[in-house]
């Protein structure tokens, strides 16, 4: 896993091409500690940040084919390589290196750009196909690896996190108004709208091809369900053990590395399906690691204790306390250059660190289950919505709101009316194509109020649910509405929050890669296929994930209920240990200053979470949402962003 | 309209939950529910405020909109409550 960078046509800024490249591998070389490199010729150049993984002595990149004519620039892995080199070898290749990079240069060569139809992976790479004066930028299917781009005159510049664009001279760093609008309403800015002006980012599934003068990006795959008027019956039983096997290789494929793999352990289902795959099916020794909290509300360690002795693994586990994760904070938005609502990051950007300590690059998580198997609260709470929309007036169907969010103590006391004004949001437009996200769209919205007159201004009439809306696939009303809620939760939440800023970017932080098992293609496109009630059978979530795994996992494991990782947010700002960043990045000096926020609003709110009053969700993201935001403009926008993550705390 | 006990309580509205829309926008008879200004969880917040302000004991059936959904609601409730054998005051 490693840092890419570099561009196509001349050279920017009138810099010397090596010296341009150097500055942007520099701004991501947490990313690759282990070796550094860079390709360039008249065309374009290409630049690599390598965490060594697979082929420690002669992975090095960017690497060429045999006669130096295609070079490849690599971040991530491309599981099936073995399976894909046998047939490679067959077809004539010879292989200098044991690397899956150099199968990326042989199937390019091989089948051009239908190459990336061969790979099972996570990846985002560059390729430059000097004859035919070609750039080619690929990004995997679900969208766990990232790249961005933008273009200095005539030069187009790529690389896997926004801060190596910043660092050329000519790109500016400005906060873009409408994404702002985007992330305090989905939680994360609509692809390719990145947080900074004219900064994109390249959507999962697609590709961007630069020739001839012109940029092309096109979609190479993608999400697609069961029509909702298919009836053609599914074997449950047989469904199961589908699902079983197809896990199980996903899983065998992603332990292929020449460095120890570990796994993490949140307590939860899905990240124990992981831990017991690897244990019941495979030799690879089972190295587990986890973080805990203080407090009920958050702790899963008496769970995770149980997996530990039920698998018999090696466990490392560390305490995330409200105090570091409120020191942790300004350099977890220095890696994820979005702004986030929950500080859910922080405490896994230090569980990445934990793993680097112990001297692991390589993690398996659970992330990806909730989302192709329907297992958040949110698919629950659409199903009961939508039920009671049928008889809006009866008095018993919204009682089985409170079965909902079991976990959310603050939820648990509300009044029922209060319940219900809020989960009614949309009830009256069952047809609505974002029912199952309205409420809670809805709630992120009202923290606009929070923007400043000039932000309003500038954002107008912009409408993000008519953006969204016009992205849609063509069949999107053609399928359930579980699989059309599970769409935005897969399509853009999973990479727009989950996996960026709670996934890659702060496990990167520590060069540390996360591999998904349930996010293997194969899985996803066997689940999206899966009639509806094999995932959500009644109000019990991943119901055929239970049924699979029910032989392998202690019944507890089995039967609970789903609790989303969540950390404790605007309590973390606050008190007599609250960092000292805080008051200065907040102070209605800095909030005029940046620009976005209505300075007595944002004053209002801190006074009241100082006050130790904010108890809704809402103030928490609102702080947080704030924070953040406040906090990228004083990174990036104001001291420039080719300051190096781990100075940043100075910053502040 | 309500003396010092619709003041200190717009005052608290205002604060607690408008964030930056002044309470010129707030009008005493508009549903707090339907501007969005109060969810769930903030009507446990206002309970509180009023048990501790106005020195009264909020029972779990009487939160509930007809009571506590808009300023005017609020008033009359807290009124009702401090004075439980007067008649309801009319603003």
């Amino acid at each position: 896993m490693c840092g890419i960078s570099g561009y196509f046509g001349p050279t920017p800024s009138g810099l010397p091409a090596g010296q341009v490249l150097d500055r942007m591998v520099n701004a991501i070389i947490h990313r690759g500690p282990d070796e550094q490199g860079m390709y360039f010729d008249q065309g374009g150049g290409l630049a690599h940040a390598r965490l060594s993984i697979i082929d420690l002595s002669s992975g090095q990149q960017p690497m060429s084919n045999e006669d130096g004519t295609i070079w490849v620039c690599f971040n991530g892995e491309i599981f099936n390589y073995v399976e894909l080199n046998e047939q490679l070898v067959k077809w004539g290749h010879r292989f200098r290196t044991r690397c899956d990079t150099e199968t990326i240069l042989h199937t390019y060569e091989e089948k051009g750009d239908e190459c990336l139809d061969d790979f099972n992976g996570d990846f985002a790479f560059a390729i430059w196909d000097k004859p035919k004066k070609r750039l080619m930028l690929a990004r995997d299917r679900m969208g766990v690896r990232p790249v961005y781009y933008t273009f200095v005159g005539q030069t187009l510049l790529f690389a896997s996190e926004m801060k190596a664009l910043l660092a050329v001279p000519g790109v500016k760093a400005e906060i873009d108004p409408l994404a702002l609008e985007q992330v305090f309403t989905f939680w994360f800015p609509l692809p390719p709208r990145t947080t900074f002006k004219g900064i994109c980012e390249l959507p999962p599934a697609h590709v961007l091809i630069a020739e001839n003068g012109t940029i092309s990006v096109k979609p190479t795959w993608r999400l697609t369900y069961r029509d909702r008027h298919d009836t053609s019956l599914v074997d449950e039983a047989q469904a199961t053990d589908q699902l079983r096997e197809l896990l199980i290789d996903a899983t065998r494929i992603r332990l292929r590395a020449d460095v120890p793999v570990g796994a993490y352990l949140s307590g939860g289902l899905d990240s124990s399906v992981i831990t017991a795959l690897i244990r019941n099916f495979t030799h690879s020794p089972l190295r587990t690691f986890s973080v805990t909290f203080e407090g009920s509300e958050f702790d899963e360690s008496q769970y995770q204790q149980q997996l530990v002795t039920a698998l018999n693994t090696d466990h490392s586990s560390i305490l995330c306390s409200r105090q570091d994760i409120g020191q942790m904070f300004p350099q977890v938005i220095a890696h994820t250059e979005r702004p986030i609502l929950r500080t859910a990051p922080a405490p896994m950007y230090r569980l990445a660190q934990l793993v680097r300590e112990n001297n692991f690059k390589v993690v398996l998580t659970g992330e990806g289950a909730d989302e192709i198997l329907a297992g958040y609260d949110i698919f629950k709470e659409a199903k009961i919505r939508r039920f009671w929309a049928r008889q809006a007036t009866s008095a018993r169907r919204p009682r089985l709101l409170r079965h909902l969010y079991p976990y959310l103590q603050n939820l648990r006391g509300q009044p029922q009316p209060y319940l219900e004004a809020f989960f009614r949001a949309g009830l009256n437009d069952p047809d609505s194509p974002f029912f199952s996200h309205l409420p809670r769209w809805g709630m992120t919205s009202r923290l606009k109020q929070l923007f400043s007159d000039d932000l309003r201004d500038q954002i107008g009439n912009y409408d993000p649910l008519e953006e969204l809306r016009g992205q849609l696939p063509a069949d999107y009303l053609r399928w359930h509405p579980l699989s059309q809620a599970q769409f935005l939760e897969a399509g853009y939440l999973l990479p727009g929050y989950i996996l960026s800023s709670q996934g890659d970017r702060v496990a990167m932080a520590h060069a540390v890669e996360g591999r998904f098992p349930f996010l293997d293609h194969r899985v996803v496109e066997f689940a999206n296929q899966l009639p509806p009630r094999l995932k959500l059978r009644g109000l019990t979530e991943k119901y055929i994930l239970r049924q699979a795994m029910r032989p392998y996992l202690p019944e507890s494991i089995i039967q609970r209920t789903k609790q989303p990782y969540r950390a404790p947010d605007a309590e973390c700002f606050f008190g007599t240990d609250a960092p000292d960043y805080v008051a200065d990045t907040l102070s209605e000096r800095a909030v005029r200053q940046a620009g976005l926020f209505d300075a007595p609003a944002v004053a209002k709110l801190v006074e009241k979470c100082r006050a130790g009053s904010a108890m809704g969700f809402r103030d928490n993201m609102a702080l947080v949402g704030v924070l953040s935001v406040q906090l990228l403009h004083s990174q990036v926008v104001r001291h420039g962003a080719a300051v190096a993550p781990q100075s940043i705390v100075a910053l502040a | 309209m309500f003396g010092p006990i619709g003041s200190r309580v717009r005052k608290f509205i205002a604060e607690s939950f408008m964030y930056r829309d002044g309470l010129k926008t707030l009008d005493d008879q508009e549903s707090l529910l339907e501007k969005g200004l109060i969810d769930s969880t903030g009507v446990l917040e206002l309970v509180f405020f009023l048990e501790k302000t106005f020195n009264v004991k909020v029972g779990d059936d009487e939160v509930l909109p007809e009571n506590l959904d808009s300023v005017r609601k609020i008033c009359e409730f807290v009124q009702r409550k401090q004075q439980p054998q007067s008649q309801v005051c009319v603003a």
